[in-house]
Protein backbone atom coordinates (compact mmCIF):
# COMPACT_ATOMS: atom_id res chain seq x y z
CA UNK A 1 0.00 0.00 0.00
CA UNK A 2 1.48 3.75 -0.97
CA UNK A 3 2.77 5.44 1.90
CA UNK A 4 2.90 2.21 4.03
CA UNK A 5 6.10 1.60 2.70
CA UNK A 6 9.79 2.84 3.41
CA UNK A 7 10.87 5.24 0.88
CA UNK A 8 14.59 5.42 0.18
CA UNK A 9 16.60 7.46 -2.36
CA UNK A 10 17.24 5.66 -5.68
CA UNK A 11 21.03 7.24 -5.41
CA UNK A 12 22.80 8.38 -2.89
CA UNK A 13 23.73 11.68 -2.08
CA UNK A 14 22.41 13.21 -4.99
CA UNK A 15 19.16 14.67 -3.51
CA UNK A 16 18.22 15.99 0.27
CA UNK A 17 15.83 13.50 1.44
CA UNK A 18 13.23 16.50 2.22
CA UNK A 19 9.62 15.91 1.00
CA UNK A 20 8.66 19.73 2.09
CA UNK A 21 12.21 21.07 0.85
CA UNK A 22 13.78 18.78 -1.72
CA UNK A 23 17.21 20.45 -2.96
CA UNK A 24 19.59 18.48 -5.46
CA UNK A 25 22.97 18.41 -3.88
CA UNK A 26 25.89 19.42 -6.45
CA UNK A 27 29.14 20.87 -5.18
CA UNK A 28 31.02 23.84 -5.63
CA UNK A 29 34.66 24.90 -5.94
CA UNK A 30 36.10 26.69 -2.92
CA UNK A 31 38.49 28.48 -5.39
CA UNK A 32 36.38 29.95 -8.47
CA UNK A 33 33.25 29.42 -7.31
CA UNK A 34 32.09 27.17 -10.31
CA UNK A 35 29.36 24.97 -9.17
CA UNK A 36 28.57 21.07 -10.46
CA UNK A 37 25.55 18.45 -10.47
CA UNK A 38 26.45 15.75 -10.41
CA UNK A 39 28.96 16.34 -7.37
CA UNK A 40 32.45 15.94 -8.48
CA UNK A 41 36.06 15.47 -6.36
CA UNK A 42 37.71 17.67 -8.44
CA UNK A 43 37.06 21.12 -10.44
CA UNK A 44 36.98 20.80 -14.14
CA UNK A 45 37.51 24.40 -14.57
CA UNK A 46 40.34 23.95 -17.24
CA UNK A 47 42.25 27.37 -15.57
CA UNK A 48 41.74 25.77 -11.93
CA UNK A 49 41.63 22.24 -11.01
CA UNK A 50 41.68 22.70 -7.63
CA UNK A 51 40.32 19.72 -5.33
CA UNK A 52 38.41 21.53 -2.66
CA UNK A 53 34.92 21.38 -3.29
CA UNK A 54 31.93 22.09 -0.54
CA UNK A 55 28.66 20.45 -0.69
CA UNK A 56 25.71 23.02 -2.07
CA UNK A 57 22.40 22.50 -2.57
CA UNK A 58 21.40 23.69 -5.94
CA UNK A 59 18.44 25.86 -6.49
CA UNK A 60 14.81 24.74 -6.27
CA UNK A 61 13.41 26.21 -8.93
CA UNK A 62 14.24 27.31 -12.49
CA UNK A 63 12.66 27.51 -16.00
CA UNK A 64 12.06 25.33 -18.42
CA UNK A 65 14.52 24.95 -21.26
CA UNK A 66 13.02 22.14 -23.03
CA UNK A 67 10.67 19.10 -22.55
CA UNK A 68 9.49 15.44 -24.48
CA UNK A 69 8.51 12.44 -23.59
CA UNK A 70 8.39 8.30 -23.33
CA UNK A 71 5.88 6.76 -25.28
CA UNK A 72 7.44 3.38 -25.16
CA UNK A 73 8.95 1.83 -21.78
CA UNK A 74 12.97 2.57 -21.96
CA UNK A 75 15.15 -0.53 -21.48
CA UNK A 76 17.02 -1.75 -17.64
CA UNK A 77 18.39 -0.51 -15.56
CA UNK A 78 14.97 1.03 -15.85
CA UNK A 79 12.51 0.14 -13.76
CA UNK A 80 8.99 0.35 -16.08
CA UNK A 81 5.56 0.36 -14.63
CA UNK A 82 3.60 -2.83 -16.04
CA UNK A 83 1.84 -1.31 -18.08
CA UNK A 84 4.02 0.65 -18.64
CA UNK A 85 3.04 4.66 -17.96
CA UNK A 86 4.40 6.98 -20.16
CA UNK A 87 6.24 10.30 -18.79
CA UNK A 88 7.49 13.40 -19.47
CA UNK A 89 11.45 14.60 -19.29
CA UNK A 90 12.17 18.08 -18.65
CA UNK A 91 15.27 19.99 -18.99
CA UNK A 92 15.37 23.06 -16.59
CA UNK A 93 17.35 25.99 -16.75
CA UNK A 94 18.82 27.20 -12.97
CA UNK A 95 19.54 30.70 -13.21
CA UNK A 96 21.87 31.01 -10.34
CA UNK A 97 23.80 28.04 -11.19
CA UNK A 98 23.33 29.19 -15.17
CA UNK A 99 23.26 25.30 -15.63
CA UNK A 100 20.41 23.03 -17.22
CA UNK A 101 19.35 19.53 -14.79
CA UNK A 102 17.09 17.02 -16.65
CA UNK A 103 14.48 15.05 -14.78
CA UNK A 104 11.54 13.35 -14.77
CA UNK A 105 8.36 15.31 -15.23
CA UNK A 106 5.71 14.32 -12.25
CA UNK A 107 2.74 12.35 -13.29
CA UNK A 108 -0.76 14.24 -14.24
CA UNK A 109 0.85 17.34 -15.64
CA UNK A 110 0.05 17.82 -19.74
CA UNK A 111 2.72 18.88 -21.39
CA UNK A 112 1.07 20.13 -24.49
CA UNK A 113 0.56 23.02 -22.13
CA UNK A 114 4.18 23.73 -21.66
CA UNK A 115 5.63 27.07 -22.25
CA UNK A 116 9.79 27.32 -22.84
CA UNK A 117 10.57 29.47 -19.65
CA UNK A 118 7.75 28.70 -17.80
CA UNK A 119 8.73 28.25 -13.89
CA UNK A 120 9.32 24.36 -12.83
CA UNK A 121 10.66 23.22 -9.27
CA UNK A 122 11.90 20.44 -8.05
CA UNK A 123 9.68 17.33 -6.09
CA UNK A 124 10.79 14.01 -4.60
CA UNK A 125 8.47 11.43 -6.41
CA UNK A 126 8.35 7.53 -6.28
CA UNK A 127 10.57 5.87 -9.23
CA UNK A 128 9.45 2.59 -8.91
CA UNK A 129 9.09 0.41 -6.19
CA UNK A 130 9.17 -3.25 -4.60
CA UNK A 131 7.92 -5.32 -2.37
CA UNK A 132 9.68 -3.49 0.50
CA UNK A 133 10.27 -0.61 -0.81
CA UNK A 134 9.77 2.95 -2.65
CA UNK A 135 12.73 4.02 -4.21
CA UNK A 136 12.64 8.04 -4.60
CA UNK A 137 13.85 10.46 -6.99
CA UNK A 138 14.00 14.25 -7.96
CA UNK A 139 11.39 14.92 -10.47
CA UNK A 140 10.05 18.51 -12.01
CA UNK A 141 6.71 19.95 -11.63
CA UNK A 142 5.24 23.25 -13.11
CA UNK A 143 5.00 26.14 -10.05
CA UNK A 144 1.24 26.57 -10.42
CA UNK A 145 0.46 29.79 -12.26
CA UNK B 1 47.68 24.55 -43.56
CA UNK B 2 47.51 21.21 -42.65
CA UNK B 3 49.00 18.37 -45.06
CA UNK B 4 46.68 15.53 -46.51
CA UNK B 5 47.12 12.16 -47.24
CA UNK B 6 45.21 10.41 -50.02
CA UNK B 7 41.92 8.11 -49.85
CA UNK B 8 42.98 5.23 -52.26
CA UNK B 9 40.65 3.24 -51.91
CA UNK B 10 36.80 2.94 -50.31
CA UNK B 11 34.43 0.04 -49.79
CA UNK B 12 31.51 -1.02 -47.45
CA UNK B 13 29.18 -3.85 -46.81
CA UNK B 14 25.86 -3.45 -47.23
CA UNK B 15 24.01 -2.14 -44.09
CA UNK B 16 20.88 -4.02 -43.06
CA UNK B 17 20.22 -6.38 -40.19
CA UNK B 18 22.07 -9.46 -41.41
CA UNK B 19 22.58 -10.82 -37.74
CA UNK B 20 26.65 -12.05 -38.66
CA UNK B 21 29.18 -11.16 -37.31
CA UNK B 22 30.85 -7.76 -37.17
CA UNK B 23 34.04 -9.52 -38.12
CA UNK B 24 32.32 -10.66 -41.20
CA UNK B 25 30.98 -6.80 -42.66
CA UNK B 26 34.55 -5.62 -41.67
CA UNK B 27 36.74 -7.96 -43.54
CA UNK B 28 34.20 -7.44 -46.64
CA UNK B 29 34.36 -3.74 -46.80
CA UNK B 30 37.79 -4.17 -46.38
CA UNK B 31 38.86 -6.62 -49.70
CA UNK B 32 36.51 -3.87 -51.14
CA UNK B 33 38.71 -0.93 -50.34
CA UNK B 34 42.09 -2.67 -51.28
CA UNK B 35 40.78 -3.64 -54.53
CA UNK B 36 39.32 -0.22 -55.07
CA UNK B 37 42.87 1.05 -54.28
CA UNK B 38 44.72 -1.35 -55.94
CA UNK B 39 46.21 -2.18 -53.06
CA UNK B 40 47.72 -6.26 -52.08
CA UNK B 41 46.83 -6.69 -48.30
CA UNK B 42 50.07 -7.96 -47.73
CA UNK B 43 51.25 -4.09 -48.54
CA UNK B 44 49.54 -2.64 -45.82
CA UNK B 45 51.77 -1.21 -43.11
CA UNK B 46 48.93 -0.24 -40.31
CA UNK B 47 45.86 -1.06 -39.90
CA UNK B 48 43.15 0.91 -37.39
CA UNK B 49 40.13 -0.59 -36.45
CA UNK B 50 37.09 0.88 -35.07
CA UNK B 51 36.17 -0.83 -31.89
CA UNK B 52 32.82 -2.08 -31.57
CA UNK B 53 31.47 -2.21 -27.50
CA UNK B 54 28.35 -5.34 -27.89
CA UNK B 55 30.50 -7.89 -29.73
CA UNK B 56 32.46 -9.08 -26.46
CA UNK B 57 36.56 -8.56 -26.65
CA UNK B 58 36.93 -9.10 -30.33
CA UNK B 59 34.83 -5.64 -30.67
CA UNK B 60 37.26 -4.16 -27.96
CA UNK B 61 40.44 -4.70 -30.18
CA UNK B 62 38.86 -4.68 -33.55
CA UNK B 63 42.10 -3.42 -35.59
CA UNK B 64 43.94 -6.93 -34.67
CA UNK B 65 40.81 -8.71 -34.65
CA UNK B 66 40.43 -7.74 -38.84
CA UNK B 67 43.79 -8.41 -39.24
CA UNK B 68 43.85 -11.62 -37.77
CA UNK B 69 40.61 -12.60 -39.93
CA UNK B 70 42.61 -10.78 -43.35
CA UNK B 71 45.36 -13.26 -42.53
CA UNK B 72 48.30 -12.03 -39.77
CA UNK B 73 51.11 -9.98 -41.89
CA UNK B 74 53.24 -8.37 -39.00
CA UNK B 75 51.62 -5.05 -40.05
CA UNK B 76 51.41 -2.67 -36.95
CA UNK B 77 47.88 -2.00 -35.27
CA UNK B 78 45.41 0.16 -33.58
CA UNK B 79 42.05 0.33 -32.03
CA UNK B 80 40.41 3.20 -31.11
CA UNK B 81 36.99 4.15 -29.76
CA UNK B 82 34.90 7.15 -29.55
CA UNK B 83 31.46 6.48 -29.70
CA UNK B 84 29.42 7.65 -32.73
CA UNK B 85 32.51 9.26 -33.80
CA UNK B 86 34.63 5.77 -33.44
CA UNK B 87 35.43 5.98 -37.25
CA UNK B 88 36.69 9.54 -37.14
CA UNK B 89 39.29 8.19 -34.47
CA UNK B 90 40.37 5.72 -36.44
CA UNK B 91 41.13 7.30 -39.21
CA UNK B 92 42.55 10.15 -37.82
CA UNK B 93 45.44 7.84 -35.97
CA UNK B 94 46.03 5.98 -39.51
CA UNK B 95 46.22 9.66 -41.27
CA UNK B 96 48.68 10.85 -38.45
CA UNK B 97 50.67 7.95 -39.13
CA UNK B 98 51.32 8.51 -42.75
CA UNK B 99 52.05 12.13 -42.24
CA UNK B 100 54.74 11.22 -39.45
CA UNK B 101 56.34 9.44 -42.13
CA UNK B 102 55.61 6.46 -40.07
CA UNK B 103 54.30 4.74 -42.71
CA UNK B 104 52.87 4.93 -46.91
CA UNK B 105 50.08 2.61 -46.59
CA UNK B 106 47.08 2.48 -43.71
CA UNK B 107 43.82 0.40 -43.59
CA UNK B 108 40.97 1.40 -41.38
CA UNK B 109 37.83 -0.78 -40.45
CA UNK B 110 34.88 -0.46 -38.50
CA UNK B 111 31.68 -2.50 -38.44
CA UNK B 112 29.53 -3.97 -36.14
CA UNK B 113 26.59 -6.14 -35.24
CA UNK B 114 23.62 -4.56 -33.36
CA UNK B 115 21.03 -5.42 -31.31
CA UNK B 116 17.08 -4.77 -31.82
CA UNK B 117 15.30 -2.00 -29.90
CA UNK B 118 16.81 1.33 -27.94
CA UNK B 119 20.49 0.75 -27.29
CA UNK B 120 20.95 0.12 -23.92
CA UNK B 121 23.84 0.37 -22.00
CA UNK B 122 26.08 -1.89 -21.30
CA UNK B 123 25.00 -4.76 -18.90
CA UNK B 124 25.47 -5.25 -14.92
CA UNK B 125 25.21 -3.00 -12.06
CA UNK B 126 27.35 0.37 -12.32
CA UNK B 127 26.22 3.23 -9.99
CA UNK B 128 28.77 5.13 -10.80
CA UNK B 129 29.01 5.12 -14.62
CA UNK B 130 26.36 8.15 -15.86
CA UNK B 131 25.64 5.50 -19.02
CA UNK B 132 23.79 3.61 -16.32
CA UNK B 133 22.55 6.31 -14.64
CA UNK B 134 20.76 8.15 -16.94
CA UNK B 135 18.65 4.88 -17.75
CA UNK B 136 18.15 3.68 -14.41
CA UNK B 137 17.04 7.10 -12.99
CA UNK B 138 15.85 9.12 -15.83
CA UNK B 139 14.89 6.01 -18.56
CA UNK B 140 16.71 9.38 -20.33
CA UNK B 141 17.21 6.91 -24.07
CA UNK B 142 18.66 8.85 -27.01
CA UNK B 143 15.31 9.39 -28.39
CA UNK B 144 14.79 11.43 -24.77
CA UNK B 145 17.71 13.72 -25.98
CA UNK B 146 16.39 13.96 -29.55
CA UNK B 147 13.17 15.07 -28.26
CA UNK B 148 14.79 17.89 -26.00
CA UNK B 149 16.73 19.06 -28.94
CA UNK B 150 13.97 18.94 -31.44
CA UNK B 151 11.48 20.58 -28.93
CA UNK B 152 13.74 23.32 -28.54
CA UNK B 153 14.22 23.74 -32.20
CA UNK B 154 10.60 24.08 -32.57
CA UNK B 155 9.85 26.69 -29.72
CA UNK B 156 13.19 28.96 -30.46
CA UNK B 157 13.40 28.91 -34.24
CA UNK B 158 9.61 27.72 -34.91
CA UNK B 159 10.23 24.43 -36.49
CA UNK B 160 7.41 21.67 -37.24
CA UNK B 161 6.47 18.74 -37.24
CA UNK B 162 6.11 18.85 -40.47
CA UNK B 163 10.03 19.84 -41.28
CA UNK B 164 11.23 17.30 -39.46
CA UNK B 165 9.43 14.91 -41.85
CA UNK B 166 10.47 16.67 -44.58
CA UNK B 167 13.89 15.60 -43.69
CA UNK B 168 13.03 12.25 -44.07
CA UNK B 169 11.24 12.47 -47.14
CA UNK B 170 14.18 13.93 -48.62
CA UNK B 171 17.16 11.62 -46.96
CA UNK B 172 14.85 8.83 -48.39
CA UNK B 173 15.25 9.55 -51.51
CA UNK B 174 18.64 10.15 -51.42
CA UNK B 175 19.14 6.46 -50.12
CA UNK B 176 16.84 5.07 -52.83
CA UNK B 177 20.16 5.35 -55.60
CA UNK B 178 22.80 3.97 -53.23
CA UNK B 179 23.16 0.15 -53.02
CA UNK B 180 24.60 0.07 -49.80
CA UNK B 181 21.65 1.63 -47.88
CA UNK B 182 19.33 -0.47 -45.74
CA UNK B 183 16.34 1.24 -46.46
CA UNK B 184 15.61 1.77 -49.96
CA UNK B 185 12.34 3.36 -50.26
CA UNK B 186 10.94 6.58 -50.90
CA UNK B 187 8.84 7.99 -47.92
CA UNK B 188 6.07 10.29 -48.00
CA UNK B 189 4.91 12.91 -45.48
CA UNK B 190 2.14 11.09 -44.53
CA UNK B 191 4.22 8.16 -44.06
CA UNK B 192 5.97 9.92 -41.37
CA UNK B 193 3.47 12.09 -39.53
CA UNK B 194 1.53 8.47 -39.19
CA UNK B 195 4.44 6.77 -37.67
CA UNK B 196 3.94 6.69 -34.19
CA UNK B 197 5.17 9.51 -31.57
CA UNK B 198 8.65 7.73 -29.52
CA UNK B 199 9.46 10.74 -27.76
CA UNK B 200 7.55 13.63 -28.51
CA UNK B 201 7.72 15.85 -31.04
CA UNK B 202 9.81 13.02 -32.72
CA UNK B 203 7.74 10.16 -34.26
CA UNK B 204 9.36 6.43 -35.54
CA UNK B 205 10.34 7.33 -38.55
CA UNK B 206 12.23 10.78 -37.27
CA UNK B 207 14.86 8.67 -35.40
CA UNK B 208 17.47 6.35 -37.01
CA UNK B 209 17.50 2.63 -36.78
CA UNK B 210 20.24 0.37 -35.69
CA UNK B 211 21.75 -1.69 -37.99
CA UNK B 212 24.62 -3.77 -39.10
CA UNK B 213 27.21 -2.87 -41.86
CA UNK B 214 30.91 -2.16 -42.15
CA UNK B 215 33.05 0.47 -44.04
CA UNK B 216 36.72 0.73 -45.02
CA UNK B 217 39.15 2.81 -46.67
CA UNK B 218 42.56 2.76 -47.41
CA UNK B 219 44.73 5.87 -46.70
CA UNK B 220 48.14 6.46 -48.21
CA UNK B 221 50.71 9.58 -48.42
CA UNK B 222 50.53 11.83 -50.71
CA UNK B 223 53.99 10.92 -52.61
CA UNK B 224 52.45 7.11 -52.62
CA UNK B 225 49.14 8.02 -54.49
CA UNK B 226 50.72 9.65 -57.39
CA UNK B 227 52.61 6.93 -58.31
CA UNK B 228 49.45 4.51 -57.94
CA UNK B 229 46.63 7.27 -59.82
CA UNK B 230 46.46 11.20 -60.70
CA UNK B 231 43.63 12.38 -59.43
CA UNK B 232 43.53 10.83 -56.20
CA UNK B 233 40.90 12.16 -53.34
CA UNK B 234 42.53 14.22 -50.87
CA UNK B 235 41.72 14.03 -46.98
CA UNK B 236 42.47 17.39 -46.39
CA UNK B 237 41.64 18.16 -42.67
CA UNK B 238 40.21 15.65 -39.52
CA UNK B 239 38.80 17.28 -36.65
CA UNK B 240 38.48 15.12 -33.57
CA UNK B 241 37.50 17.98 -31.03
CA UNK B 242 36.30 18.21 -27.50
CA UNK B 243 33.91 20.39 -25.69
CA UNK B 244 35.36 23.55 -24.22
CA UNK B 245 34.42 24.27 -20.37
CA UNK B 246 31.61 25.18 -19.90
CA UNK B 247 29.48 22.86 -22.32
CA UNK B 248 26.03 24.54 -22.02
CA UNK B 249 24.11 22.37 -23.98
CA UNK B 250 22.69 19.06 -22.42
CA UNK B 251 24.61 15.98 -23.73
CA UNK B 252 24.25 12.51 -23.73
CA UNK B 253 24.78 10.82 -21.52
CA UNK B 254 24.60 13.88 -18.68
CA UNK B 255 22.30 15.06 -16.28
CA UNK B 256 23.13 18.40 -16.45
CA UNK B 257 24.98 20.62 -18.19
CA UNK B 258 28.10 22.63 -17.13
CA UNK B 259 27.45 25.56 -15.01
CA UNK B 260 28.45 29.19 -16.70
CA UNK B 261 28.00 31.16 -13.97
CA UNK B 262 31.71 31.71 -12.97
CA UNK B 263 33.34 31.06 -16.17
CA UNK B 264 31.43 32.24 -19.47
CA UNK B 265 30.30 29.98 -21.73
CA UNK B 266 33.12 29.78 -24.95
CA UNK B 267 32.35 31.76 -28.11
CA UNK B 268 31.75 29.31 -30.19
CA UNK B 269 29.56 26.55 -28.97
CA UNK B 270 30.85 23.04 -29.17
CA UNK B 271 28.43 21.61 -31.96
CA UNK B 272 29.84 24.70 -33.85
CA UNK B 273 33.80 23.84 -33.50
CA UNK B 274 33.51 20.71 -34.65
CA UNK B 275 33.88 21.46 -38.78
CA UNK B 276 35.35 24.67 -38.09
CA UNK B 277 38.17 23.26 -36.52
CA UNK B 278 38.59 21.03 -40.17
CA UNK B 279 37.53 24.31 -42.09
CA UNK B 280 40.34 26.26 -40.39
CA UNK B 281 43.13 23.42 -40.85
CA UNK B 282 42.49 22.88 -44.75
CA UNK B 283 42.13 26.97 -45.28
CA UNK B 284 38.68 26.31 -46.70
CA UNK B 285 35.00 27.90 -45.55
CA UNK B 286 31.27 26.82 -45.39
CA UNK B 287 30.73 28.94 -48.66
CA UNK B 288 33.43 26.13 -50.42
CA UNK B 289 31.41 23.38 -49.65
CA UNK B 290 29.73 21.59 -52.59
CA UNK B 291 28.16 18.99 -50.43
CA UNK B 292 27.65 17.84 -46.82
CA UNK B 293 27.31 14.30 -44.95
CA UNK B 294 25.86 14.98 -41.42
CA UNK B 295 24.76 12.53 -38.46
CA UNK B 296 20.98 12.62 -38.75
CA UNK B 297 20.62 10.35 -35.54
CA UNK B 298 17.37 12.33 -35.71
CA UNK B 299 15.82 14.56 -39.00
CA UNK B 300 15.38 17.54 -36.73
CA UNK B 301 19.32 16.98 -35.65
CA UNK B 302 19.97 16.98 -39.18
CA UNK B 303 18.55 20.98 -39.22
CA UNK B 304 20.63 21.73 -36.20
CA UNK B 305 23.26 20.32 -38.14
CA UNK B 306 23.03 23.20 -41.10
CA UNK B 307 23.91 25.76 -38.59
CA UNK B 308 27.04 24.35 -36.70
CA UNK B 309 28.70 23.27 -39.98
CA UNK B 310 27.70 27.34 -41.20
CA UNK B 311 25.53 26.58 -44.15
CA UNK B 312 22.71 28.54 -42.42
CA UNK B 313 22.78 31.12 -40.10
CA UNK B 314 20.85 29.88 -36.49
CA UNK B 315 16.87 29.71 -37.30
CA UNK B 316 17.21 29.42 -40.85
CA UNK B 317 18.06 25.63 -41.37
CA UNK B 318 14.65 25.35 -41.85
CA UNK B 319 14.49 27.99 -44.63
CA UNK B 320 17.19 25.77 -46.55
CA UNK B 321 14.97 22.86 -45.91
CA UNK B 322 12.39 24.12 -47.38
CA UNK B 323 13.66 25.71 -50.52
CA UNK B 324 15.27 22.60 -51.56
CA UNK B 325 18.75 23.71 -51.04
CA UNK B 326 20.03 20.68 -49.26
CA UNK B 327 18.54 18.14 -51.82
CA UNK B 328 20.28 16.65 -54.11
CA UNK B 329 20.46 19.36 -57.34
CA UNK B 330 20.30 21.66 -54.69
CA UNK B 331 22.77 24.56 -53.93
CA UNK B 332 24.40 22.21 -51.04
CA UNK B 333 22.86 19.16 -50.67
CA UNK B 334 23.10 17.40 -47.63
CA UNK B 335 23.57 13.69 -46.84
CA UNK B 336 23.28 12.73 -50.62
CA UNK B 337 24.15 8.93 -49.20
CA UNK B 338 20.89 8.91 -47.68
CA UNK B 339 22.08 9.46 -44.14
CA UNK B 340 21.67 7.87 -41.25
CA UNK B 341 17.92 7.98 -42.80
CA UNK B 342 18.93 5.09 -45.01
CA UNK B 343 21.15 3.90 -43.37
CA UNK B 344 20.54 3.53 -39.72
CA UNK B 345 23.38 3.58 -37.44
CA UNK B 346 26.36 0.89 -37.52
CA UNK B 347 28.11 3.10 -34.73
CA UNK B 348 31.91 2.38 -35.25
CA UNK B 349 31.95 1.85 -39.11
CA UNK B 350 29.69 5.30 -39.55
CA UNK B 351 32.26 7.96 -40.01
CA UNK B 352 34.18 5.61 -42.26
CA UNK B 353 31.35 5.22 -44.48
CA UNK B 354 30.46 9.09 -44.79
CA UNK B 355 34.02 9.35 -45.85
CA UNK B 356 33.50 6.45 -48.82
CA UNK B 357 30.63 8.71 -50.11
CA UNK B 358 32.81 11.59 -49.72
CA UNK B 359 35.17 10.10 -52.05
CA UNK B 360 32.74 8.29 -54.03
CA UNK B 361 31.23 11.51 -55.38
CA UNK B 362 34.59 13.86 -55.42
CA UNK B 363 35.04 11.31 -58.02
CA UNK B 364 31.99 11.37 -59.90
CA UNK B 365 31.28 7.62 -59.04
CA UNK B 366 28.10 8.08 -57.32
CA UNK B 367 25.91 7.21 -59.62
CA UNK B 368 22.22 8.44 -59.07
CA UNK B 369 23.02 10.45 -56.14
CA UNK B 370 25.95 12.15 -57.72
CA UNK B 371 26.60 15.71 -56.93
CA UNK B 372 27.55 17.04 -60.29
CA UNK B 373 30.69 18.53 -60.22
CA UNK B 374 31.54 18.05 -56.23
CA UNK B 375 35.10 18.87 -55.71
CA UNK B 376 34.89 19.59 -51.82
CA UNK B 377 32.27 17.91 -49.11
CA UNK B 378 32.38 17.38 -45.60
CA UNK B 379 31.48 14.87 -43.38
CA UNK B 380 30.21 15.39 -39.75
CA UNK B 381 29.57 13.73 -36.94
CA UNK B 382 29.75 13.73 -32.73
CA UNK B 383 30.18 11.23 -30.33
CA UNK B 384 28.49 10.98 -26.76
CA UNK B 385 31.17 12.10 -24.14
CA UNK B 386 32.50 14.72 -25.86
CA UNK B 387 33.41 13.47 -29.39
CA UNK B 388 33.68 15.86 -32.03
CA UNK B 389 34.41 14.45 -36.05
CA UNK B 390 34.38 16.28 -38.80
CA UNK B 391 36.55 15.08 -42.59
CA UNK B 392 37.06 17.33 -44.70
CA UNK B 393 37.77 16.03 -48.67
CA UNK B 394 38.63 17.42 -51.65
CA UNK B 395 39.55 17.24 -55.67
ZN1 LIG C 1 37.60 25.60 -9.58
Amino acid sequence: MRGAKERVAAVEGWFRMDEAEPRLLGVRCRACRTSYFPKESFCRNPSCGAADLEEIPLSRRGKLWSWTDNRYPPPPPFVAKDPFEPYSVAAVLLEAEKMVVLGQVVAGVDAAAFRLGQEMELVLDTLFEDEAKQYIVWKWRPVAA
Amino acid sequence: MARGVAVLGVGMHPWGKWGRSFVEYGVAAARAALKDAGIEWKDVEFVAGGDTIRNGYPGYVAGATFAQALGWTGAQVASTYGACATGAQAIDVARARILAGLCDVALVVGADTTPKGFFAPAGGERPTDPDWLRFRLLGATNPVYFGLYARRRMETFGATNEDFAQVKVKNSRHGLANPNARYRKAVTLDEVMASPVVSDPLRLLDICATSDGGAAVVLTSLDFARRHTTDAVTLAAVSTVTPRFPNTIIEMPNFATDSAASVPAPDVPFKDSIARRAYEAAGVGPEDLDLAEVYDLSTALELDWYENIGIAKPGEAEQLLRDGSTALGGRIPVNPSGGLASFGEAIPAQAIAQLCELTWQLRGEAGGRQVEGAKLGVAVNQGLFGHGSALLAKR
